[in-house]
């Protein structure tokens, strides 16, 4: 069992930065969009 | 058959489930969802499908544009109200499924709509259908978030409903980009985005439904113990849906809702105007739309801040800030119109938008401090009808307050002193409902040995 903990761990490490990533890159996306959008609009 | 594995039974977790996997699928939903609040981005492209660079006398007016998006929110409202039941007792994942279909139809509808040139295809795809869509994906995974994070459920349904405030940061970009790909010198391009989003959005939707989860009976997070001296307003035990509605604690939060979500979407759609009114000359129309998407920033990050911070200092407090701050926020706004100060005015409205959405993603854990957790989210969908009503009253209220005022002579910079001061009072009234919520009484709750849902009736009926 505490052989199996390792790869299972990583594997839910892998599987949660993909879902992570999967809606955080977008995300981050739009808001730097907006961020830079709205400075341009100050300057 | 073929679609048993949307069954709530065929969606338990396995052992070893990492619960942090169920915040990302609820924001693949309200990712998508969240489009609405970008959807005027299509207005004024939609208004030269025929003249393409100018307006032709068979193009559809803004006016009639208009209606799309209040007929999204009509229908958003409704179908929570309606369906929230049904999504309860299905489970997240039939849910997302479902509003996946319907999202994304509704896109497609409309696109049928704008390539004949029909408006009311157009309501019916993207306002109804659309529409139903946004409802149930809205609620779809309040309950399992709070099931998975009893530990934090307002920052879990937080996390949710920021993506919906989020949403439009991503919608709004890529909608310009793909109009600007499949736009010609002849055409405008707004059938073929509207595909193009609704195929992405159905792709995004539906690996949310299908990495949901609910957590297995009886579990409960890795060394969480629940408190032992139950706190006064939050309840262990449940409240059957219908039941809440009988119970005044459900029509007082309805009422802090609305009136918190009145204030804030009456200003939302006139900060522009209102900023440039306020500071002629010193903020242009071009750096009001700057301000703009930056307090639809702290309307997004209010939505994980406040709903984080009420798991701390419990729901009530959190509202008595919104309430007691935002009163005197919006009753500050006037003077720093007075003082023709910008800084000030814009720290008013950053804080005032951050409770705005603190307010929407802060409510499905008072819910469930008052109702328990088993109907929390049909409890919620019928709550949202207090965003449909508030989605009149706050605009009507400014716009109404603000025109009288010009009217009768008042300068366009003082124009919206009343409303500040309106809005101000409501929030007041929210202070004493939020004042009054005490615990449900005792005769609400489900008895330990009756079954869930169908047929129950309020103990003291029996």
């Amino acid at each position: 069992m505490a052989n199996d903990r390792g790869p299972r761990a990583t594997h839910n490490a892998l599987k949660l930065a993909l879902a992570w990533g999967f809606v955080g890159i977008p995300l981050v996306w739009g808001v730097v969009q907006t961020l830079v959008n709205a400075i341009k609009a100050f300057h | 058959m073929a679609l048993s594995f949307l069954h709530r039974d065929r969606s338990v977790a396995p052992p070893g489930y990492s619960r942090w996997l169920i915040p990302p699928a609820a924001l693949c939903v309200h990712l998508c969802i969240g489009e609405a609040y970008a959807f005027s981005v299509f207005n004024l492209p939609m208004t030269k499908l025929i003249g393409i660079t100018t307006h032709a006398p068979n193009d559809w007016k803004l006016t009639e544009l208009g209606w799309i998006f209040s007929i999204a929110i009509f229908f958003l409202g409704a179908s929570a109200a309606l369906l929230g039941r049904w999504v309860e007792e299905g489970g997240p994942r039939r849910a997302m499924f479902t509003a996946a279909l319907c999202w994304s139809g509704g896109f497609f509808v409309a696109a049928i709509g704008v390539y004949l040139h029909n408006l009311w295809i157009v309501y019916l795809g993207y306002g109804v259908l659309g529409g139903i869509g946004l409802g149930i994906g809205y609620i779809s995974p309040v309950s399992t978030l709070i099931r998975w994070f009893p530990d934090r459920p307002g920052m879990a349904t937080g996390m949710a409903i920021m993506g919906f405030g989020g949403g439009a940061f991503i919608a709004a970009p890529l909608s310009v980009w793909l109009m600007s790909k499949f736009s010609t010198p002849s055409h405008v391009g707004v059938a073929e985005t509207f595909i193009a989003m609704g195929i992405i959005y159905l792709c995004f939707m539906m690996v949310g439904a299908a990495i949901v989860r609910v957590p297995p009976p009886g579990w409960q997070p890795a060394g969480y113990v629940a408190p032992v001296q139950p706190q006064r307003l939050v309840t262990t035990r449940d409240v059957f849906v219908y039941d809440a509605l009988k119970t005044p604690q459900f029509w007082l939060v309805w009422l802090v809702l609305c009136l918190n979500v009145t204030a804030g979407i009456g200003v939302l759609g006139q900060a522009s105007a209102m900023c440039q009114e306020m500071f002629h000359h010193r903020i242009t129309a071009v750096a009001a739309s700057g301000l703009i998407g930056l307090f639809s920033l702290f309307n997004m990050g209010g939505r994980y801040f406040w709903s984080s911070i009420s798991d701390f200092i419990g729901r009530k407090n959190t509202y008595f800030v919104f309430f007691a701050l935002g009163a005197f926020l919006y009753a500050l706004v006037p003077h720093s119109g007075a003082v023709r100060s910008v800084a000030l005015f814009v720290f008013c409205y950053a804080v005032i938008f951050s409770m705005y959405g603190g307010g929407f993603a802060t409510v499905p854990a008072y819910l469930r401090d008052l109702f328990g957790t088993r109907y929390v989210g049909a409890i919620h969908g019928m709550l949202l009808t207090a965003w449909s009503m508030a989605g009149i009253l706050g605009p009507v209220l400014v716009n109404y307050i603000r025109q009288y005022n010009v009217t009768h002579g008042v300068p366009a910079a003082q124009a919206y002193n009343v409303t500040m001061y309106v809005m101000a009072f409501l929030l007041v009234i929210g202070f004493v409902a939020n004042v009054l919520i005490r615990p449900v009484a005792e005769r609400y709750y489900i008895g330990e040995t009756e079954p869930q849902g169908v047929g129950r009736r309020v103990m003291a009926e029996r």
